[in-house]
C-alpha cells in the first residue's frame, strides 16, 4: 500500500534517528505545515478561531509541556494551570512595563520566567514521588492562584482584580486585544507550538531525552549509569514550565484577552491538560497534539450534534460531555494507557503489510 | 602461578595482567546492630576477572553496592586507580568509570534496546539542553559518533535483531544480555556483575560466559563478578574472593580456592561436637 517502510532504507545514523524516519509520515508533515500556514489563514474566520484553532494550538503546547514532565520524566503534576497563570501574569507585567518590546520577546520570556517558578517548585521531586509528588504540586496550583488574586502589583492594582491584554503589535499587525484579527492571532500562535513540537521532539530523541525516560522507568539504574536525579528532574520540570508559561502567556494575551486568575487557571485546567496527555498518550509528541485537539473538539462536536441538530437542551450536552471525559479516561487507563498515540501506532502497525499480515 | 609483585601476574592461559586498580582496604559496613561486611580487604587488578563467591547472606552483593556507591562503609578505604575515594553518591562512581549490572534486571523497560543501550554512554555526553533542543552541531554529532559505539556492541553481543524492540517485549536471557551491553556502552575501566547467570539454563548460562569472556578479551575489561554456579565461577575467574557471614574466609586462584579447608567447611557445613 502506499503507507509503508519496506523499501525506505537508511544508510546513515543521522537518517535513523530524525523525526520522521519513514518517507511517508515526512511527505504528510509538510503538507499539514503547508496547509496550517498557508491555506487555514485565508479561510479562518472568528468562530473557528475562537472556538476550535487557538484553543487547540495553545492547549496542544501546555499539553507538550506536561507530557514532557508526566510523560517523558515520569514525574506527576497538578500545578499546571498554575504555571499557565504565572506565564499570564508574567507577559501581563512585561506587556504593560515594556510596550515597545516585541511580543515574541514577551512570551519567550514569560516562559523562562515560568520556568525558573517551575523549578522551584520541582525541588520536592527529589524526595517525593507519585502521588505525593502530585499534592506537592497541587499545593503550588493554589498557592500560585492565591498569590496573583491577593498581590495587587501583579495585576497593576486595577479595580476589578482581573487583568486585561492592552493591545500590542508585531511588525504593524495588531495580534492581541479586541481588533486583532483572527488570522494574525493564529498565525502567532501557531508559530510558536510548531517551535515548542520541534525542540519537544529535539529534546526527546536525543541524550537529555534518554536521562528523563531512564528516571521515569528506573531511578536506582539511572543512577547507577550517572544519571544525576536532581539535575534530571530539575530540568523536566524548567523544561515542561517554559512552554507552559507560553502556553498561559497565548491563553492570556491572545485568546481570553482578559482574566480572572481562579477561573482561567484553576485547578480544573491543570485537570484538563492532564486528561488531554492521558488520552492523547503519555510520553508521546503526537500524542499531545492528538490529545489537544480531542479534548477541543469534543464539546463542539457534542454542542453542533447535540443541540443544534437533534434539539437536546445545552445543560443535557454540557453534562454529557463531562460523561463521555470520565468514561474515556477511565477506558484508556484500563485499555490503552499509552493513549491515542498508541492507538495509531497499532493500527500502523496492522497496516503495514495490509492485506498480507505476517 | 600467583606473582608477589606489585606489576601483576600471568594467568594460566597466558594472559597478562596488570597493576592494581581497586583496592578496598579493611572495609566494614553495618546496619544498625547488623554487621554485614566485617574488615574485609582485597585487591582487583586490570584487565582480571575477579570473582566474589559465598553462601546466601554472605555479604557479596552489599559488597558491590559498597563498591558502586550505594552504601557507603562506616570504617576502611576505597582506592581506586590509585587515589583514595572520598564517599560518593553512585552517579559520580559511574562517571569516574565503573559501571554494573543488578541481579534482579534493572533496565528501562518502556524504552527499546537501543534507547537502552544509548543510555550507557550518557557520561561521554556532553551537549548542553540549548544545542540538544535545536539539534544542530555537537549535539548531532555528538549523538552520531555514540551510535557507532554503541552499535559496535550491539553487534558484539549479538542483539542486533532487537535493535528497536522495547525491553519490557523480551524474554529473559536476551535482558540479561542488554543490560550487560548497556554497562559495555560505557566503555568502563571496571565492569561489576552481580549473578550474571541467575536463573539461566546451561545453554543461556554458556552464552553469558562466552560474553564475559570474549568482553575481558577484546576490550581488556576488568570485570568483578558475583556468581552461584561454582562450575561457572572456577572456569571464568582468574581469582576469587570467598566471603561468608560477612568475613572474607579465602582469597586466591580457583584452585587454591577449592583446597581451601574453611571455604569447603561454609559450603558443605561443619559439625559441631
Amino acid at each position: 500500500m502506499f503507507y509503508r517502510e519496506a523499501g525506505d532504507f537508511k544508510t546513515s545514523y543521522q537518517e535513523d534517528s530524525q523525526t520522521f524516519p519513514i518517507k511517508f509520515d515526512r511527505y504528510g508533515f509538510y503538507v499539514a505545515l503547508a496547509v496550517a500556514f498557508l491555506i487555514i489563514p485565508l479561510v479562518i474566520n472568528d468562530y473557528l478561531a475562537n472556538a476550535l484553532l487557538l484553543p487547540f494550538l495553545i492547549y496542544a503546547i501546555a499539553a507538550i509541556g506536561l507530557n514532557i514532565l508526566t510523560g517523558y520524566a515520569g514525574q506527576v503534576s497538578l500545578g499546571t494551570g498554575g504555571f499557565m497563570a504565572v506565564g499570564a501574569y508574567a507577559v501581563y507585567k512585561l506587556m504593560t512595563a515594556f510596550p515597545e518590546v516585541s511580543m515574541f520577546v514577551h512570551v519567550l520570556l514569560a516562559g523562562g520566567i515560568t520556568a525558573a517558578v517551575g523549578v522551584l517548585f520541582g525541588l520536592p521531586s527529589l524526595r517525593i514521588k507519585g502521588f505525593y509528588l502530585a499534592v506537592a504540586t497541587l499545593a503550588a496550583q493554589f498557592f500560585l492562584v492565591w498569590v496573583f488574586n491577593r498581590v495587587p502589583w501583579f495585576y497593576n492594582y486595577s479595580a476589578s482584580g482581573q487583568i486585561s491584554a492592552p493591545e500590542r503589535d508585531v511588525m504593524g499587525i495588531i495580534i492581541t486585544g479586541p481588533n486583532a484579527p483572527a488570522w494574525a492571532a493564529y498565525l502567532f500562535c501557531l508559530i510558536f507550538l510548531t517551535a515548542c513540537a520541534l525542540v519537544a521532539r529535539n529534546l526527546t530523541r536525543g541524550s537529555v531525552g534518554r536521562t528523563w525516560m531512564a528516571i521515569r522507568d528506573m531511578d536506582i539504574a539511572a543512577e547507577i549509569i550517572g544519571v544525576d536525579p536532581l539535575k534530571a528532574k530539575l530540568t523536566a520540570f524548567a523544561v515542561s514550565s517554559f512552554f507552559i508559561g507560553i502556553s498561559g502567556a497565548l491563553f492570556f494575551a491572545l485568546y481570553l484577552g482578559a482574566v480572572e486568575v481562579g477561573e482561567a487557571f484553576g485547578i480544573q485546567k491543570s485537570f484538563l491538560v492532564l486528561f488531554m496527555v492521558i488520552i492523547g498518550g503519555l510520553g508521546s509528541i503526537f500524542g499531545s497534539f492528538a490529545g489537544a485537539a480531542f479534548l477541543v473538539l469534543l464539546p463542539v462536536v457534542l454542542k453542533v450534534f447535540g443541540a443544534d441538530w437533534l434539539g437536546w437542551p445545552t445543560d443535557i450536552v454540557a453534562h454529557l460531555q463531562l460523561v463521555i471525559v470520565g468514561a474515556l479516561i477511565t477506558m484508556f487507563l484500563i485499555l490503552e494507557p499509552h493513549g491515542l498515540a498508541q492507538l495509531w501506532r497499532v493500527a500502523k502497525e496492522k497496516l503495514r503489510l495490509w492485506p498480507f499480515p505476517y | 602461578m600467583l606473582d608477589a609483585s606489585q606489576d601483576g601476574y600471568i594467568t594460566e592461559d597466558g594472559r597478562r595482567i596488570g597493576g592494581v586498580v581497586m583496592e578496598m582496604k579493611n572495609i566494614t559496613l553495618r546496619f544498625g546492630g547488623v554487621v554485614a561486611i566485617k574488615d574485609i580487604s582485597f585487591d582487583i587488578r586490570e584487565g582480571e576477572i575477579r570473582a566474589i563467591i559465598g553462601p546466601n547472606g554472605a555479604g557479596k552483593s552489599s559488597m558491590l553496592n559498597v563498591i558502586s556507591g550505594f552504601y557507603v562503609p562506616q570504617e576502611g578505604e576505597i582506592w581506586f586507580r590509585g587515589e583514595r575515594r572520598p564517599p560518593m553518591k553512585p552517579y559520580e562512581v559511574a562517571r569516574q568509570g565503573i559501571a554494573r549490572t543488578f541481579q534482579n534486571i534493572a533496565l528501562f523497560e518502556g524504552m527499546s534496546v537501543l534507547d537502552n543501550v544509548m543510555t550507557g554512554r550518557l557520561t561521554h555526553m556532553k551537549s548542553g539542553l540549548f544545542q540538544q533542543a535545536l539539534w544542530k552541531g555537537k549535539a548531532e554529532e555528538e549523538e552520531v559518533a555514540n551510535r557507532e559505539v554503541v552499535e559496535h556492541i550491539i553487534d558484539f553481543l549479538e542483539i542486533q535483531h532487537i535493535r528497536k524492540t522495547p525491553v519490557a517485549r523480551l524474554p529473559y536471557g536476551l535482558k540479561k544480555r542488554v543490560e550487560l551491553a548497556r554497562a559495555l556502552a560505557a566503555e568502563p575501566k571496571l565492569l561489576l556483575l552481580d549473578e550474571p547467570m541467575a536463573g539461566m539454563n546451561v545453554e543461556e548460562k554458556e552464552d553469558m560466559s562466552r560474553f564475559i569472556l570474549d568482553v575481558n578479551d577484546e576490550f581488556g575489561t576488568t570485570i568483578a563478578l558475583i556468581e552461584h554456579d561454582m562450575g561457572v565461577v572456577m572456569d571464568l575467574s582468574d581469582r576469587v574472593v570467598v566471603m561468608d557471614y560477612g568475613k572474607k574466609i579465602g582469597d586466591g586462584t580457583p584452585d587454591e580456592v577449592r583446597n581451601n579447608q574453611e571455604v569447603i567447611d561454609a559450603y558443605l557445613g561443619v559439625s559441631h561436637d
